[in-house]
């Protein structure tokens, strides 16, 4: 078991690794992407843009480049390029927001994609499940920037149906109330399409499931049908959906969750990444790159534990 | 007097699905005592494992409809509801089945999936439950017992899993083990155990046993009776020796004709049934086996049938041929048979 | 099932297959350990013969069957087929063989392509081995024929048919490309007894027909007695006993033989009432670490040190009867004399049968038991 962590954590190293050198050489590569011609402006002189070349090191080979803008962002000493600012404290500063959208919204599209798939399995083929399968597919086939509009306009202050607050992030530690309820609408709307998505995923599953032999033995035995639903059924039908969980949430922390924070305007990482990579900022960008996929990474070497936990069969022996 | 523990009359069981009404079970009755071993017999859709589940009320469906009476202890089964049947599966009557590898759950150990069982029917607390579990796993003959209760299903072997459905089946003392083609998935030399496992713990436990099998030659030495189904319908019940020696029924001959047999010379060609079981929705006219029966002639348009025709009494069969002309046409089916013993 | 080809040149020799997997733990997944599926057999086949291949599920019997169609390489060893040496073949080379050499698998339902018509899965490897078209459409019609079913199945899918008739796509599939060696892996072990004849027949007639050789894998005696000439048994990785079928069954040599013939149901109250069943204590033994000397010995019953210690040869006990024992059953004073004297079977003697062989030798049978 310890050996098996431990492989695997190399091997997120090294596909972080990867992933940033990757990223740096798209960016330098990248037509318009020079640095020092962007950061000079228009109207700069040849000597102004050799001075930031000098200064910025950009003249050096690219891996030299690329190892010291690991080195500053790893001692946190990474400036963006444009506004001057630590790329650290800013991804720090968005992190709150982030986190709070994404750990609301996980919980909120994991409880009710398991209810969701749980109902539409049990009536299966019955009208519940005919209006469950359309409500998912509708809510799957939403994009989040339109739904959030909508909300919006029809939920928040000063619009027909005014209930939430509109918009912008309130921190926990301010007042938790405000926090809560600045963060129902963006939850929600963030949440629906993994609702949808993981209740038509969850209702496969359990249907699959519910034919198995085991599942029979388990009524042979006289449980209560409730018990063969949750222990034997549900139990099996969710370790796919772990894996799925665990990536997506990965994915949101991450920052896709871009546009609900921009419809919203959280001010979380998504919306830093969004803005560094509009005005093609390099420092930012690996920053919130190696951010990513951080956790992208972390999560899918907890999703294997989790897995080896769930399913004994693949523990490693 | 033997205890009569099962009585089922008449029992009809039918799937309404989309391409019709498929009539898996049509008039099966049966009696069963206590301490008797009942072998039900035929191919895959002759309807012998949905009779046994059906004794369980597995069957059940909003699709399924039933007919007849199934009577546990002169209770019927299918009119109980769901909190009855619950009470009866597991402790009065109990199932195993046929693939080990996929009748125990992959995520649960086995001494869970035992306890389990035990604790849903009696008040036992989970040592108590864990101690039980451990000497019913000993009962079955798993070595170390008190270790192994803590392993999953993958880490038993085949012939170990199927121990292990045993045990969980008879943890609750029941009255009938119903055993679903307990060894088909299974070696031949573990199949003789396990066979051999159930016809012990059958006295042990005083219970009697249900024994659900294509393989006549499965049931030859611990059944006490056979039924032979075909599509849906018995054709032929008797006690065992007059099955073997003197089989009424041209099914049960081809039945019997199929196995090669090791303990005779050997044949150069297998006797066979020809063709495949007729479909369940669309039955042949008349006499079900009609099609495939080297022997049907213009009577078997008609259905007959099933009652005693010979002087045995009990032994009954579903047959339109005389009893002179069934000894005379069953001889080079069963090549070398001696007559009737 | 009879032979049909002369019975002299062997078809495919097996010269001491070995076949391991290794098994690979901690940090540098290094190599703890094998799981010794085959372990060091020798036998051929002759042309027009069934090979019986008989043991408990993890003897190893599949493996080998795969390894001979070369679906596993071996880990050493020689597979001969015809002649030629094709362990070592890469795939390319392989490919011609490919057409001579087919299997037929257990499982009717997973081993044909649900998502396929009938008509493609018999015609694919037609089209690998480049038949035209307008050709193949005939010749897989004409295979359905063969192997018992209507050529208007041809555009049918798998989930339409029963266990049995899905048995025989997978034999036509088999048969498609006029193979010489067919290995048939438990080919009737997942279908009811009444099918299972129809299927034995059928094998038996395309052998006859088409001058068919068979390695024929399964777990029940009794279906292996009726279709082969001669059978080998293994238990865990070995060849144990290898005889003539007939044989094999009147006097088997080695006690593992005797048990797994005593566990073959009879479908005769009487009969199977008096007959002894000897039953085997427990599982076959793990394969990753088999048991010292006869890998037998912790489930036999006559079981003396001598088994623990010294793993016995292979010796011939006259008339093609091969067999590993300490204590061998059935075997008269005299054969047994011979035996002593004998050399221990060499792989090259596999094939021939009939004759005794003498020359030195180290089994120490006890006789009169």
């Amino acid at each position: 078991m310890v050996a098996f962590v431990i492989r695997r954590l190399i091997g997120a190293f090294l596909v972080l690794v990867a992933v940033s050198f990757i990223t740096y050489l798209i960016f330098v590569k990248i037509p318009g992407g020079d640095p020092a011609q962007r950061i000079a402006g228009k109207l700069a002189t040849d000597q102004n843009i050799a001075d930031i070349r000098q200064k910025l090191h950009l003249s050096d080979p690219f891996y030299q480049q690329y190892w010291g803008m690991m080195q500053s962002l790893f001692t946190g000493s990474l400036k963006s390029y444009s506004s001057q600012l630590n790329v650290v404290n800013e991804i720090k500063k968005g992190i709150p927001a982030t986190f709070s959208l994404c750990i609301g919204a996980g919980i909120i599209w994991l409880g009710f994609g398991i209810l969701v798939g749980l109902i539409s399995a049990i009536y299966a083929g019955r009208f519940s499940d005919r209006v469950i399968t359309v409500l998912a597919l509708i809510g799957i086939s939403m994009p989040v920037f339109w739904l959030g509009l909508i909300a919006r306009y029809l939920f928040a202050e000063g619009h027909p149906f005014s209930i939430f607050p509109d918009g912008e992030y309130v921190p926990l530690t301010s007042n938790p109330w405000q926090w809560f309820v600045h963060l129902l609408m963006p939850w929600w709307v963030l949440a629906v399409l993994f609702i949808g998505f993981y209740g038509r995923v969850l209702r496969g599953n359990i249907l699959d499931t519910i034919n198995e032999d085991y599942v029979r033995t388990a009524k042979a035995k006289g449980l209560p049908q409730r018990r063969v639903l949750v222990k034997h059924v549900l139990r099996n039908s969710l370790i796919p959906i772990v894996t799925l969980f665990g990536l997506d949430f990965a994915a949101v922390l991450g920052g896709s969750a871009i546009l609900t924070e921009t419809v919203f305007q959280l001010k979380g990482v998504g919306q830093y990444a969004a803005d560094s990579v509009q005005s093609l900022d390099l420092p930012p960008i690996m920053g919130v790159t190696i951010y990513a996929t951080f956790f992208i990474v972390l999560f899918s070497v907890v999703v294997d534990l989790l897995y080896a936990w769930l399913d004994p069969r693949i523990r490693p022996t | 007097m033997p205890e009569r523990l099962i009585e089922v009359k008449d029992l009809e069981v039918k799937f309404h699905t989309e391409d019709g009404v498929v009539n898996a079970v049509d008039g099966v009755s049966f009696e069963l005592q206590r301490g008797q071993v009942l072998g039900i017999v035929g191919e895959s859709g002759s309807g012998k494992s949905v009779t046994a589940m059906t004794l369980l009320g597995l069957t059940r469906d909003r699709n399924t409809s039933f007919g007849g009476e199934v009577l546990y202890k002169g209770r019927d089964v299918l009119e109980m509801d769901e909190d009855e049947l619950q009470g009866v599966r597991g402790n009065e009557m109990s199932m195993i089945f046929q693939d080990p590898m996929t009748s125990l759950n992959p995520v649960y150990s086995i001494g869970m999936q035992i306890c389990e069982a035990i604790r849903v029917h009696e008040r036992a607390d989970k040592n108590q439950a864990r101690r039980r579990a451990i000497d019913l796993l000993k009962q079955v003959g798993i070595p170390n017992a008190e270790s192994r209760i803590d392993n999953y299903p993958h880490e038993f072997s085949g012939g170990m899993r199927q121990r292990a459905m045993i045990a969980m089946a008879l943890a609750c003392n029941p009255d009938v083990l119903i055993a679903d083609e307990p060894t088909t998935a299974l070696d031949v030399t573990i199949q003789a155990q396990i066979i051999e496992l159930i016809d012990r713990l059958k006295d042990e436990f005083n219970s009697a046993v249900i024994l659900i099998t294509h393989d006549l030659g499965v049931v030859a030495d611990v059944a006490d009776e056979i039924i032979v189904m075909y599509a849906g319908r018995v054709v032929e019940r008797a006690s065992t020796r007059p099955l073997f020696y003197d089989p009424q029924h041209p099914y049960t001959w081809g039945l019997l004709g199929s196995i090669p047999r090791l303990d005779r010379p050997k044949q150069d060609r297998l006797h066979s049934i020809k063709g495949t079981p007729p479909s369940l929705i669309r039955a042949p006219k008349g006499c079900k086996f009609r099609p495939r029966c080297p022997h049907a002639f213009d009577k078997c348009m008609e259905e007959p049938r099933l009652e005693n025709r010979v002087e045995e009494p009990g032994h009954l069969d579903r047959c339109w041929l005389s009893v002179e002309e069934k000894r005379e046409l069953r001889v080079p089916t069963l090549a070398g048979t001696e007559e009737a013993a | 099932m009879s032979s049909v080809g002369n019975g002299d040149t062997p078809l495919v020799e097996v010269k001491n297959v070995k076949k391991y997997f290794p098994i690979r733990k901690g940090l540098l997944q290094r190599e703890v350990g094998a799981v010794h599926a085959v372990d060091d057999v020798t036998f051929a086949v002759r042309e027009g013969e069934t090979l019986g291949l008989v043991g408990e599920s993890g003897c190893g019997k599949s493996t080998l069957g795969r390894t001979i169609v070369r679906l596993h390489e071996p880990t050493s060893g020689k597979v001969i087929f015809e002649g030629r040496d094709i362990t070592k073949l890469g795939t390319r080379a392989l490919r011609p063989l490919r057409r001579e050499m087919q299997m037929i698998f257990q499982d009717p339902y997973a081993s044909l392509n649900p998502r396929k018509r009938v008509g493609s899965i018999i015609g694919t490897p037609l089209k690998i081995h480049g038949v035209e078209k307008s050709k193949r459409r005939a010749r897989v019609q004409e295979l359905l024929e063969t192997v018992g079913l209507s050529p208007e199945h041809y555009n049918r899918f798998p989930h339409e048919f029963s266990g049995g008739q899905r048995q025989r796509i997978g034999v036509a599939r088999a048969l498609a490309l006029n193979p010489k060696l067919v290995v048939a892996d438990e080919p009737v072990s997942a279908l009811d007894v009444s099918i299972q004849s129809q299927m034995l027949n059928l094998l038996d007639d395309l052998q006859k027909e088409l001058k068919l050789t068979y390695i024929f894998i399964a777990h029940d005696l009794g279906v292996v007695r009726h279709v082969s000439d001669r059978i080998a048994v293994m238990y865990l990785g070995k060849l144990v006993e290898l005889s003539p079928a007939e044989d094999l069954y009147k006097r088997p040599i080695m006690p593992y033989t005797e048990a797994l013939l005593s566990a073959v149901p009879i479908p005769d109250p009487d009969l199977s009432d008096q007959r002894e069943r000897i039953v085997l204590e427990g599982d076959v033994p793990s394969p990753i670490n088999p048991p010292s000397g006869c890998r037998f010995h912790p489930r036999c019953r006559y079981m003396t040190d001598i088994c623990k210690e010294v793993e016995p040869p292979l010796v011939d006990f006259g008339r093609g009867h091969l067999a590993a024992c300490h204590h061998p059953l059935n075997v008269d004073r005299e054969t047994l004399e011979r035996a002593k004297v004998s050399k221990r079977h060499s792989p090259d003697a596999a094939d021939e049968s009939a004759k005794p062989r003498d020359s030195s030798g180290r089994s120490d049978p006890v006789p009169g038991r």
